[in-house]
């Protein structure tokens, strides 16, 4: 196993997705002369030129709208938008072309569709640039919406969304592309839709995924040492859900905290506990806990973010108040 | 252009006010639900301009779509039975009026978001760029979508990327209830075109033969070319936005007056003035398409619904 960062990681899934596809074309803001905006695709220029990666003008309803036309007519593109939150400027083309074209023509074509967005808080950058809206765009039936928390997960998640052959939002985290992790060696993939077991414990079940993963490992930790042991379940895919392993780490658990970046309105954390009440009502012991973003917009200042976004402390916190 | 080309023209523009005549009635019998918006008046547009392509070139255009989906030569019947919901119409009843499309004619839909289309036909450029062919993607919309972002991201990215796109506007004087001159900075819609370094022209849509010579030149540029090129085609909605529009916007004598030129009477006229056709052949031809409209509605009355299984197909491809 070699240790990767998660944007090694990505950088290599495309890489071996466009040698073994010549369909798979990248096509997005600075993604290539600049070597993209957070260096995913530096190199990619050289190596496959301006067929292969598309500079677009600063235009996201033609980057979009123009990547699911392409995808519609055979070809297989990875649009990029620089931040998630860019895609409120062509939310029509994800949620409203990208996610219902298919059905309402009954079915008369594929569109393999991925766009790779960055998301997340944390790097001071004001609060219209700093969202995960994860959650609006799971809300939409004909999209699937991946985000991962590792290296491994992101590699394999990112080679089986662009051999999909369905819109897929693949949702990256800022902060995280330093992150490093064990990647197996050679080809491989990971399902979509399939959520897994992150670490192993016997006393309270934790359920999250992307940044939530990383702050839920490190709470973990911190939990481990005062002998509580928590089971973390990594989503990994928003829509399709599943709650399987959720399911199968509650009925053991009987107790569950939920951790997303995003906030708790109407969050993942809210579709996740009710879906825990619908199916497994009998085995809770404990009311859910969400932790969540603070109800409000990001600032700048550092300290204030901060104290708006889910810490370490506040997933340890939450985690003993469940098993009080 | 040949006579039975020519004929074949004046069928389809009958065929294509019959269906809608025949719609609007089942509409008003509440057979038909949703918004229905009647091309009524704009036949030789879709009609002159589709004849001019060639089969593996793309269309795709806005919701006001029936006209354009018999002009690719999706049958009356499957018209019909998408406009009843049934599940013999192209989309299986999912679509609906606004969302006519058969990918197998290189007929792209029907899309209802005003303007949303025009981004995805520079998609199917794109598509058809990369894969080194020289298609052309005809893109229909109406002179309101000129007013929408998404109008200017694409034509912007046609032009800069060398897109092989025939930009179509049916300038039908009106969107919705707002006339040209209340909504747009130019009357004259192709004037926007220019602002792009995009090569453009104006066209009679009331005339089926000069919106196919126009249509022709301007796909031979397309296609020589690699470069998009715009067409504006001045046009007319005999009947209102959608059913049930009040049309409290325009006068009974400016409705009056564009009728006096009804696209299909203008090209009646020509046909017998140059004797291309007697009275009693284009007689003949009014008869048969009543018979295929006879028989189209027969066939989607008669047609299934769709089942509760067909509810979750279709939704994703894996």
């Amino acid at each position: 196993m070699a240790k990767i960062t998660m944007r090694e990681a990505i950088s290599q899934a495309l890489m071996e997705e466009m040698d073994r596809d010549p369909a798979v074309f990248i096509i997005g803001e600075e993604v290539g002369v600049w070597g993209g905006t957070y260096a995913v695709t530096k190199g990619f220029y050289d190596k496959y030129g301006p067929d292969r990666i598309k500079d677009t003008p600063i235009a996201e309803n033609a980057i979009i709208g123009g990547a699911i036309g392409a995808a519609m007519v055979g070809q297989r593109p990875v649009a990029e938008l620089m931040t998630i939150n860019f895609a409120f400027s062509a939310m029509d083309y994800v949620v409203n072309q990208a996610a219902k074209l298919r059905y309402m023509f009954g079915g008369q074509f594929m569109l393999p569709l991925v766009i790779r967005a960055v998301g997340g808080g944390g790097r001071q950058l004001g609060a219209t640039h700093s969202q995960t809206p994860d959650a609006v765009f799971a809300h939409f039936p004909g999209l699937k919406v991946v985000s991962p928390g590792t290296p491994e997960d992101a590699k394999g998640l990112l080679k089986s969304a662009i051999r999909s052959n369905d819109p897929i939002l693949f949702i990256e985290h800022a902060t995280m592309y330093q992150v490093r992790g064990e990647v197996p060696e050679g080809e491989y993939t990971i399902p979509i839709g399939k959520s897994k077991i992150q670490r192993e414990g016997s006393d309270l079940t934790i359920v999250t995924y992307c940044k939530g993963l990383e702050l839920s490992m490190k709470a973990a930790d911190e939990l481990a040492k005062e002998g509580i042991q928590a089971e973390i379940v990594d989503l990994r895919t928003l829509r399709p859900l599943d709650m399987e392993p959720v399911l199968e780490s509650f009925k053991k658990t009987n107790r569950a905290i939920v951790v997303e970046e995003g906030w708790k309105s109407y969050g993942v954390g809210s579709e996740i506990v009710s879906r825990i009440y619908e199916e497994a009502f009998d085995y809770v012991d404990a009311p859910i806990i969400r932790v969540a973003q603070k109800e409000v917009p990001l600032p700048y200042n550092r300290t204030l973010e901060q104290a708006a976004l889910p810490q370490v402390h506040d997933i340890v916190t939450a985690a003993k108040e469940v098993l009080k | 252009m040949k006579k039975e080309q020519l004929l074949d023209l004046y069928h389809q523009m009958v065929l294509i006010r019959r269906v809608e005549e025949r719609g609007a009635e089942l509409y008003q019998a509440g057979k038909i639900g949703g918004f229905m918006h009647l091309y009524i008046g704009q036949e030789a547009v879709s009609t002159g301009l589709i004849a001019a392509r060639e089969s593996r070139d793309r269309v795709i255009t806005a919701y006001r779509d029936h006209g354009v989906a018999l002009s690719c030569g999706i049958s009356a019947d499957q018209v019909m039975a998408e406009l009843l919901g049934k599940a013999t119409g192209m989309s299986k009843g999912k679509g609906g009026s606004m969302h006519m499309a058969d990918v197998s004619k290189n007929m792209w839909g029907g899309h209802a978001i005003v303007g949303g289309h025009l981004p995805i036909a520079a998609g199917f450029a794109i598509g058809d760029q990369y894969a080194k062919n020289d298609n052309i993607t005809i893109c229909m919309f109406g002179d309101g979508a000129t007013n929408i972002g998404y109008f200017h991201e694409a034509l912007n990215l046609a032009k800069t990327w060398g897109l092989r796109v025939l930009w179509v506007c049916e300038n039908n004087q009106y969107g919705m209830g707002t006339s040209v001159e209340r909504a747009s900075a130019v009357n004259e819609i192709r004037q926007k075109a220019e602002g792009y370094g995009m090569k453009n022209s104006q066209v009679d849509g009331m005339d089926v033969v000069k919106v196919y010579e126009a249509a022709k030149e301007a796909m031979d540029y397309v296609r020589k070319e690699g470069q998009p090129y715009f067409l504006e085609v001045d046009t007319y909605r005999f009947r209102g936005h959608s059913m049930g529009d009040p049309e409290r916007y325009r006068k009974a004598e400016e409705v009056k007056q564009w009728q006096e030129n009804d696209p299909i009477g203008i090209f009646n006229r020509q046909l017998l003035d140059k004797k291309t056709a007697t009275k009693k052949a284009l007689d003949e031809i009014e008869a048969r398409v009543d018979e295929e409209v006879a028989k189209a509605v027969e066939f989607a009355e008669s047609s299934p619904e769709p089942t509760m299984e067909d509810l979750y197909t279709d939704i994703y491809a894996d």
